[in-house]
Parts: structure tokens; sequence; C-alpha cells
């Protein structure tokens, strides 16, 4: 059964230094107050997993938390360069950053290939490009039954997945609607999961008897954080704030206002300014 | 009416779809286009983005792959694992809409470094779903602003495979769909010659001299015989761009920082 903790211990008994972490949602549900509150306690030598790094991964890159990225796109979703990741693999700084990288397709048939409980992952892809020939876990292997090559990669397999929803009811059972993008594969992959939560409710009320949900026994821990999804969103809660995705461009271009951003806002904070950011009633 | 190059680029682009095709989409040019065709010739363009969203009518232009506003105007949102596996691999999309920072003259993309991959002068973003899109759509269109550094005679990484180094390697593959059918720059489009898969220009663009792309381009640019010239664009499609694009801006920028 899962247990309801504070963030800030959820975070302490879940991820240890030298973990393999996922921290996922795709535009939709990042869990931007777990990711903080990492940073906050000073996380190091992590492997990060992630579809897309978005501005979480940036920050967590450039706080000195990473010492791998497993990854298929790292861009600010129609803004640009993430620059703090750009700075950790071109420069090194603030540390020198390790990357696997693949596409979508192999990210996504990774993690369910985990929730599946199988080693590797097949599938139609990576034919006549050059990214096997930079990542050692690209593969190919022949169709028993039809001869095709097909690509083959490894199980995501993460020590904990992290992700955030829309609510859990009082036995920890958690629902997610909208864009689920690989949340549930995720969590099921992992040894250990944190769902942060916009809220506890009596009942799921799910919109449909498909919806997904997680039930209490898959999930290791829930913490409550009002908006901790900002500046992605929650559907049915509050909208993406693409204006902070542009803002962010200019923010995390030098180091320096990097940090002092950083400082500023996530440093000398804690997950109850979440609710604020997110434009909810407090 | 006046027109800019990237407005007649999104036009030409948008003219190409057609009503019945089923588009995965990219975020930016990509977008803009299948939303202009949508609002113009094509009403029953059918968009999926690869954040799961099918058949997603969104009012203005998303600014991620993932708004909101693409889930709430879809007719279903799946998971990703399942866009990429039965909706893309599949074989259920007719087209795909790709760009990247690199092209070469026989439609092969790199959207991954410039530089060497292990000490790179830049790092791209990397293939996101394109290695995917290019080898699973029934045909593929490039949309790319039209540069010498954009436009290469070799690429730094081959991301995103096209017809193959020498435009030949996809058929060699045994990869059976069609790969890359028509690049859109602000210039020009260009199609692959049916013998060798090499990018020759077919149309100009309004006032656009063969010299412009000669210039621009990183290869030794070859031209159809029966070179076209774009048609302007119509005051029609300039103004559902334009709506499309302050509709747009009003939506993003009123969001709260």
């Amino acid at each position: 059964m899962a247990s309801f903790l504070p963030l800030h211990t959820a975070i302490s008994t879940l991820v240890h230094d030298g973990d393999t972490v996922a921290l996922e949602g795709f535009t939709h549900l990042i869990p931007f107050a777990a990711g903080h509150e990492i940073i906050r306690q000073g996380r190091r030598d992590l492997t990060l997993i992630r579809m897309t790094p978005d501005l979480i991964y940036d920050q967590m890159i450039g706080s000195g938390c990473a010492r791998k990225l497993v990854f298929s796109w790292g861009g600010n979703p129609g803004v640009g360069s993430l620059y703090r990741l750009r700075d950790a693999v071109e420069h090194d700084w603030p540390n020198p950053l390790e990357i696997e990288e693949h596409s979508h397709a192999a990210m996504a048939n990774a993690y369910a290939a985990g929730a599946a409980g199988i080693p590797s992952a097949f599938f139609r892809g990576y034919r006549g490009t050059a990214l096997p020939e930079v990542n050692a876990h690209i593969r190919f292997v022949a169709c028993p039954f039809t001869g095709e090559p097909l690509a083959c990669v490894p199980a995501h397999r993460p020590d904990v997945a992290i992700i955030h929803a829309q609510r859990a009811d009082r036995q920890g059972n958690v629902l997610l609607e909208g864009i689920v993008g690989v949340q549930k594969e995720a969590v099921l992959a992992a040894r250990r999961s944190l769902v942060t939560v916009e809220e506890v409710a009596d009942e799921l009320d799910a919109r449909s008897p498909n919806a997904i949900v997680l039930p209490s026994w898959t999930v290791t821990a829930i913490a409550v954080v009002p908006g901790g999804a900002h500046p992605s969103y929650a559907h049915g809660y509050y909208s993406r704030d693409n204006a902070f995705y542009v803002a962010w461009d200019e923010i995390a271009r030098e180091r320096e206002s990097f940090a002092g951003w950083m400082r500023e806002h996530v440093l000398e904070q804690g997950p109850e300014v979440f609710g604020e950011r997110a434009g909810l009633r407090r | 009416m006046n027109h800019t190059a990237t407005e007649m680029m999104t036009i030409a682009a948008a003219r190409a779809l057609c009503n019945n095709d089923v588009c995965f989409v990219g975020i930016g040019l990509p977008s803009a286009a299948c939303n202009l065709a949508r609002a113009t010739h094509a009403p029953g363009l059918t968009l999926i983005y690869e954040s799961g969203t099918i058949e997603a009518k969104p009012a203005v232009l998303p600014l991620s792959i993932g708004d909101g506003e693409l889930c709430e105007t879809a007719l279903t949102t799946v998971s990703v694992p399942e866009m990429f596996r039965y909706w893309l691999q599949g074989g259920r999309i007719t087209l795909g809409f790709l760009g990247g920072a690199q092209v070469d003259r026989y439609g092969n993309l790199n959207s991954t470094v410039i530089g060497d991959y292990r000490k790179p002068k830049v790092r791209l973003p990397g293939a996101g779903g394109a290695t995917e899109i290019a080898m699973c759509c029934g045909r593929i269109f490039i949309t790319m602003r039209h540069n010498p550094r954009a436009m290469v005679e070799k690429l730094d990484f081959l991301t995103t495979l096209g017809h193959g180094p020498t435009g030949r390697e996809r058929r060699e593959l045994g990869i059976t769909t069609a790969g890359p059918v028509l690049l859109v720059t602000d210039l020009c489009t260009m199609q692959p010659d049916p013998e060798t898969n090499e990018f020759v220009v077919t149309a100009l663009h309004p006032g656009v001299t063969r010299d412009a792309v000669r210039e621009n381009t990183g290869w030794r640019v070859r031209f159809a015989d029966a070179l076209g010239e774009t048609a302007p664009p119509s005051a029609g499609e300039l103004e559902a761009l334009r709506e499309l694009n302050n509709r747009t801006a009003r939506a993003h920028g009123g969001t709260a920082a």
C-alpha cells in the first residue's frame, strides 16, 4: 500500500545518491516540485531517464545532480535549447554528463518492456541511422519468423519512478487523465515509485472505467503538492505556463542568471509555493 | 497583399497537404502548415501529435507537442507507447512532417549535433520521434529555412534516414515506405529525382532567383527541366495564416508567468 508522506520525507527515503531515476510526464504532469526537492536535498551522481528532459532536467543537470542522462529529445519545446543540458555536454559544466541517446519510439518501448517484466524491447526503427554507432544499447535482431531486422533496446528498470497525477483517494489509488505519456509504464517498470498529486479525495471520480488508475499497491509513496507540476500543467486543474517556458530561455542561458534564479525560486523555497505559482486558490 | 518568405513557406507546405491525409505533426512550421491547411482547403485533414492526441483540432497553435489544447480538442488521447507502437509503427499514418538543423540532397536529416558527436560544437535536441516517423509514415514532407548551414553537402550526424547517404540505402535496406517526397523552404520547393532520389528544385517562390537558391544551398543544387513558379499566397490564405498566428500570440502571451 502507498504511504502518504511529506515531499521532503518521500524524497529523502526513496531517492539516494547514485540511483537511476525517471521523472516522467510528456509535457503534461511533469513532477517539478519533486525535482526541486531532489535539488534542495543535494542528490548527486543520479542517472536520469526521461524522454524529453524539459526544464526539470535542465534544472537538475545545472544543479549538479546528474552523472548520466538517458533521453530522446532534449529541447525547450517550441522555444529552443536547454542551455544547462548543453553546457554540461559541450563544456562539462557543472560536471561531465554521460549521455545515452535514443529515439522516442525506443524510449517508449523500453518503458513498456520494463513494465512487462521482460529484459528488452523490439520494434521497427533506427535502421540506416548513425544512432546505433554512438549508443551500444541499440542492437538489431532478426525476427525468428520473418527475418525482418528489428531494433532492440534494453528495458528501462529505474530504481525510482516519480510522476505527478491529478489525485489519489484515501486508500492511495492514483488517477491520471489527459495526456498520460509513459507514466503508467514508468511506475510499473520501477523498483520504487513516488506520485505527487494535486489533491486527495474521497472518490477518484474517474470519467471512465478505462481511466488510467494506478492501484495503491503499485505505488510506494504519495505526496500531496497542489500545483506540483507547474510550469507544466495538470489537466482539469491549471494550464501550461507557456510564458514561463519562453522566459526560461533567458534565465538558463548564462550560468550566473541560472544560479540566481535557482537560489531564489528553488533553494530558498519549499513545495508549498507551487499552488500559488500554478494560479490555484489557496 | 505583401507577404514574408516565412509566410510563403508555410502556405506552400500547407497546399501540399490533402484532405484525406492522416498526418503526424511536428511542432513549429509543420504544425502551422497543418493547421493552416485545416483552416483552408483541407478541413478533413487528420492531425496526430506524438503526445498521443488523435484527431486534434487546435484553435491556436500549440507551443509544445503536448499543450492541453491538443488533448481537449482531440477525438481521443492514447498513451505514448501506444502512439508509437500501434499508430505509427502499425502503419496508420499516411504523412509525416519533419524539420531539422541540417538536410542533405537525399533528404537525410540531422537534429543531433553540430560538430563531433563526442565533443559537439552545438548539442541539438536529438531524434525525438523523427527517426521512426521517417521510417513508418507512408511519405515524408520536410520544411527547412534555406541557408548553406542547413542545406549541407554532408550531415554532421545522420539522425533520420531519408533516401540514404548515396540516395540508395533506403531502398537497399528494404524499407517499403516512400521516405521524403517534398522539401519546402522559404525560397523554393524541391522534389526527389525519380532515378537518383536527389532533391532538385521544382518551383521557385515568387521573386526568388536561381542564383539565390544556389548561394544558399551547400551542395551543387540542380533545377528541374520544367522549373515552375510557386503561386503567390492568396488573400484568403494570408488572412487565415495571420489570424491563426494572432490567435496563437494572444493565447500564449496571456498566460501568467
